[in-house]
């Protein structure tokens, strides 16, 4: 596609997408995997941190070099993921908890009064 | 002056934002991204009363530095433990006392962590300022309560109390 990529850097860029593309992958199954809610939480998240890190990182080194130019929009797609990610993962939680605590489950914390 | 920046650390990262989004500092970009920066706190402010005060700034990017590192840790310590046919993790609740108060501190924190596979933030409670986390895989609960208190409070209390 691009001939002024050098051959090492289209395997370093290659390699962060296949990496980041794999921990996606993990954690997708993960999801599917898992017996519970508050196990199933934690399995995506290695898609909005790492996994999706390392294909923004190879995006952000692919465009730079073949833009001639730094290319970084990247960073702010991953501040968006990571400041919007707490805010549904709480709205879920929390309706979870109300939902767990309501049928009195055990396992869960009560809230003291 | 005060008037016009009720946020300045919010107007300065909108700012930055824009210009990052327009890759380039050209000054019709820095003029609309000023206009858009300074619009938007005076926005803010109506709902954010307080505004929000960094005082060690240089920390931030230790901050991001621990957080990085723990985040590729925990991805690889999860992935371990997905990759294994039948995962068999040792998940439990945390209820601990936070010494932070400050809303964009505990903002901070709470991203962080959720942000770091194998630990979600699941909700706070003002009246006791304990927090409730819920961890995929726990080794030592005393030990994992000290990291996070070590690791990010300390800090956080450093820079935004």
């Amino acid at each position: 596609m691009s001939p002024d990529l050098p051959l090492w850097l289209a395997i370093l860029v290659s390699l962060f997408v296949f990496l980041g593309a794999l921990l996606t992958m993990a954690g997708c199954l993960g999801l599917v995997r898992l017996k519970t809610f508050y196990l199933r939480i934690h399995a995506p998240t290695m898609g909005t941190s790492m996994g999706g890190g390392l294909i923004l990182l190879a995006s952000a080194i692919y465009f730079s070099i073949t833009r001639e130019r730094p290319i970084f929009h990247e960073i702010i797609i991953f501040a968006f993921v990571t400041v919007t990610t707490p805010v549904t993962l709480m709205l879920l939680a929390r309706a979870t908890l109300f939902r767990d605590r309501v049928e009195g489950s055990a396992e869960i914390p009560q809230r003291d009064a | 002056m005060k008037k016009l920046f009720p946020h300045p650390v919010l107007a300065a990262l909108l700012l930055g934002l824009w210009l990052v989004l327009q890759q380039s500092i050209g000054f019709g970009h820095v003029l609309l991204g000023s206009i858009i920066a300074i619009g938007a706190s005076l926005a803010a402010a109506k709902i954010i009363p307080e505004p929000v005060r960094i005082r060690n700034p240089h920390l931030l990017l230790k901050l991001a530095a621990i957080a990085g590192l723990d985040i590729v840790r925990s991805n690889i310590a999860l992935l371990m433990v997905l990759g294994n046919p039948r995962p068999k993790p040792k998940a439990a609740f945390i209820e601990m006392k936070l010494e932070l108060t400050d809303t964009f501190a505990l903002a901070v924190l709470a991203c962080l962590i959720t942000a770091t596979p194998g630990s979600a933030w699941l909700e706070y409670n003002r009246e006791h300022s304990t927090v409730l986390i819920h961890v995929f895989d726990l080794v030592d609960a005393a030990d994992w309560e000290t990291t996070i208190r070590t690791r990010y409070e300390a800090l956080l209390l450093e820079i935004f109390q």
